[in-house]
Formats: C-alpha cells, structure tokens, sequence
C-alpha cells in the first residue's frame, strides 16, 4: 500500500463529504473536556485561611490573602484570584487541605469588564 | 572560493532557535560552526528562587513539545531528595503518559520532515494522527499540550474508563499507520529520493560525538536510558532497542516510526499490567528535603535529558541545571552536513529534530565579491524543492 493517487482520491473524497472539524465557536458553545482546568471556583465556607494555596502557587502573585471576615476560621484571612497571572496549573486545588478551591470547565475568560474574567465565589 | 553564511538564529517564541555560520564552496558545505543560546530564558536561574513545589510548574515549561519528560524527571530527583517512593500505580500512569508524549513528538516530527522535504500530504496525515493523542492527552490531563500529570510524590489524576477505552481504540488505529509510514519510507520514491544519503553520520563520528537519542541509534550506536538505566517499570516493559545502521535521514526516520511501534507495545502493556492502589503519597508543599545531590535521567523523545539536582537543606533549590537532547545532537550536525550541499540543510537539520523556526533567515557572504544575501526560511524550502526536481530531471531517483 504506496502514497499512490488511488488513496489520495478516496481520502479527499471522504473528506468532501464530511463535516467540517470547526465549530461555529462564538454561535455554537463548545463544551470543554472531562477534567479541564479553566475558571477558579472558591468555597468560602469551607476556607481556613492556611494560606497553603498562596505558598505553592507557582505564579507569583496570583493568589494573595485578603482579610475577609465571612471566613469562619480564625484566621480571618481568604486567598484573593488574580486570574489574568494564574497559569491554571491546579496546584492550589491540589494542596487544599479542605478542598476549597475546584477548577471549573468554564474557560470563557475573556470580557470587557473586569468582573468577566474574576473567579466564582460560592458558599457565601 | 569559499563564502560564509550566517544561518539563522531566532525566533524566540519556538522550540530551540540554534544559529548557524556555514563555509560554502559554490553549493557544497566545508564547515560549519554551531552558535547557541540565543533562547537564553533564564529558567535554571528562576528555579533557583522558587519551592521544590513550585518549580514542578516551571520546569514542564522548558519544552513546550516533551515538556511530561522534563517534569517526570525533575520529580525523580526530587523524591529523592525527599526520600520518597512513588506507589506503583503513578509510576505506571507517569509511564504511559511519557509513552504517550513520544508518539506524539515522533508524529509532529516526521510532519515537519515531509514538509521540509516538500512532501505536504503525508505531513497532514502524520498531524491528523498526533491530533488523536492529543484528544487522549485532553481526556485525561485537561490539557492537550501542557499536560500537567504529576505531582511531587506521585500523580494528580487517575485513569478513567473512558480514556482507557480511548487508548485501546487508539492501539490497533495506529499501528496500521506505523506499517504504512514504514513502506512509505522504504518504497516511495519521493522519500528516498530525499532522505537517502544526506546528512550521513557514522557509527565512530556518532560515539565521538555524543550524539543521543535516535540520531545515535539510527547510527548503530546502541543508546538508551530505557536499556542503560532503566526507570520506572521499563525493564520489566516489552521495551526494544531500535537500531538502524545506515546513518543518514532515512535511517533517523526509520528509528523513529519504528519507536512509535514499541510505544505503543509499552502503552499496552501499562494498560494490562497496571496495578490498583494509591496515586500520590504525600509530599507537604512547604517540607524541606534533605541536603545533597542528585543527578536523575530520562529518554526524551529527542534523546537523554539530564537533571542536576543540588539541596542545602532549604526550601529552595540550590542549583538546578538541566541538559536537554538538542543541546547533545547539535554538535553532530557539523558532522552530518559537512560535504553536503546548500539545498540539504533544511532536511539535515530537521533530521536532529530540533526548533525547524531557527531557519529564519540565512545571510550569504560572498567573501571574494563581497555581496551580501539574505534568504528567508521559505526560500531556502523552495531551493530544497528544486533540488528535489532536477534529481529527478536527471533521473537520480531510485
């Protein structure tokens, strides 16, 4: 079986037939796969304040502790998201001692606000 | 007469931009002399100012192609500085993930090669194979270049029944393709007529110059970390050696489709062998290891990749540096191309597969007329094209 034109006849024709790859992106939503790591989802409740997500987070700057008194813990003290640095590596999900922090499938993360690319926070 | 070509350097956003300044004597090369680091991102040094955890992220970033590779073999070190033994079962998804990045590497590769050698249908078929490792990559990680699979002390995500499925579906798929690329690549005419003969390398000049990987086996010269330092569960795997003897672009090509072949074998074998149990064993992000060194080693898709690890007892690393394949192999392009014609370097150094963006643009110097000239990528492909066709004008095709 060679690269002769009989094969390259029938894999255009089959191509012809079939439908495009693309999607209408901006028209048809695209759902992203099974485990993707987009939007930072955040659990107040369940927050303790260990900064744990802060120290390992390996873009500096991303996450900071903010002082948030609906933080049940005695601490006081939330991370704050700054996703326009974070590198959605899901450290901070991974070292969360409570599972606070959940990475969504969400990846529309661009707007004309700045509220259109902030993190969720639930649990409020 | 000899003129002198600057050939390259950069475009820094790619792969490994690699500047080059060659001796023409009217078509044919007398010598080449390598010219490195003009990707020069400092990450050795921001490793030094991050946590052991944190510079698991930085490291996956010095390759955007093998970038699992790096990351397992930073790991390696790293647990055991922590004096850490990965349970089983990540060892095995760490093995199938590296497996997994080699066909798609070998893939993206010899598309880039048939392009060069302006050959344009197999390099769509070649990319629409790698896009199926791709969605298994995405499946599975979450990502689909980036891939993210460890973790220190382990693994973060554990297989599922779907990607399973995926891969299984995947095997027999691609194996047909393998024996189709290999008797494109001994029979066609338009391969041989461009692979045969160039960019010779011998067995004695391959030792000599520490070429790695399958520009080494594709020599003869029988080297690798799979057969030499076994890790992970590679010597209990169905892992071969592939060795070809001729040495030139066609040889290399053969190593590496034959290579995707034994991925898959080692694929398959992960997927029946792989045991249940744990994913991780817990390595504390703000832990301190234990002062020493370690030196941990790895076979890239592009050959040996090397980490040197150095702890004071501190968060931080002392001294990390890293030796990737490329930066053995290039050496040995001196080797290959010296003796071969203006027209062969696009395929020479395609055949090391390093950053194909270095060739840019080349500068000719004419020494004795003093002209200068200055040929983009693209010109230097269509010159590779021409060549193609007066061989076979002349009927030099075989």
């Amino acid at each position: 079986m060679k690269l002769s034109w009989g094969i390259v006849i029938k894999e255009a024709i089959r191509r012809l037939l079939q439908k495009p790859y693309t999607w209408k992106y901006p028209f048809k939503d695209v759902k992203a796969a099974e485990g993707y790591r987009g939007r930072i989802e955040f659990d107040i409740s369940k927050c303790i304040g260990c900064r744990l997500c802060a120290l390992s987070c390996p873009a500096s700057g991303a996450i900071i502790m903010v002082r948030d008194e609906r933080v049940k813990a005695k601490t006081k003290r939330r991370p704050e998201f700054n996703l326009s640095i974070c590198c959605f590596c899901e450290t901070c999900a991974m070292v969360c001692p409570t599972k606070a922090i959940k990475l969504t499938r969400d990846y529309h993360l661009v707007d004309y606000k700045k509220e259109g690319v902030k993190y969720i926070l639930i649990g409020v | 007469m000899t003129t002198i070509f600057p050939f390259g350097p950069i475009h820094p956003a790619l792969k490994e931009p690699v500047g080059f300044i060659f001796e023409v004597e009217g078509e044919r090369i007398v010598k080449a002399i390598p010219n490195l680091g003009f990707a020069h991102r400092g990450i050795e040094k921001l490793l030094e100012s991050k946590t052991w955890f944190q510079a698991t992220y930085i490291v996956e970033h010095i390759c955007g192609i093998c970038s699992q590779v790096h990351q397992s073999c930073y790991l390696m070190g790293v647990e055991k500085l922590y004096e850490k033994e990965i349970p089983e079962r990540a060892a095995y998804i760490r093995m199938l993930s590296l497996e997994l990045e080699r066909i798609h590497s070998h893939l993206l590769w010899m598309g880039v090669a048939f392009h060069e050698a302006g050959f344009d249908t197999p390099f769509m078929y070649t990319w629409r194979d790698r896009e199926k490792v791709l969605d298994i990559a995405e499946a599975f990680f979450g990502r689909r270049v980036v891939w993210t699979t460890s973790r220190p002390g382990g693994v973060k995500r554990d297989l599922t029944d779907k990607v399973i499925k995926m891969i299984r579906e995947f095997i027999p798929y691609m194996r047909k393709r393998v024996k189709w690329y290999e008797e494109i690549l001994t029979t066609d005419k338009t391969v041989l007529a461009r692979f045969r003969n160039v960019g010779y390398l011998d067995h004695h000049k391959a030792v000599e110059l520490g070429a790695v990987g399958p520009v080494a086996r594709a020599s003869g010269v029988k080297r690798d970390i799979r057969l030499e330092d076994p890790y992970y569960f590679y010597k209990e795997s169905p892992f071969r050696i592939v060795l070809e003897k001729d040495g030139d672009a066609l040889a290399k090509f053969l190593v590496r489709v034959k290579e995707i072949d034994v991925s898959l074998d080692i694929i398959e074998w992960v997927l029946d062998n792989i045991p249940k149990g744990p994913l991780f064993v817990n390595i504390p992000p703000m832990a301190r290891p234990k002062l020493g060194k370690v030196i941990s080693r790895h076979e890239a898709p592009r050959g040996e990749l090397i980490y040197y690890e150095e702890s004071n007892g501190n968060l931080r690393p002392y001294r990390v540096r890293v030796r990737t394949p490329t930066f053995a192999n290039v050496v040995s392009i001196i080797a290959m191309i010296e003796g071969g014609y203006i027209a062969d370097i696009p395929i020479v150094v395609a055949s090391i597969d390093p950053c194909i963006s270095c060739m840019d643009r080349v500068l000719i110097i004419d020494r004795k007329r003093k002209k200068r000239k200055i040929m983009s990528k693209d010109e230097l492909i269509a010159l590779s094209r021409k060549e193609f066709k007066r061989k076979r004008i002349k009927g030099e095709i075989i």
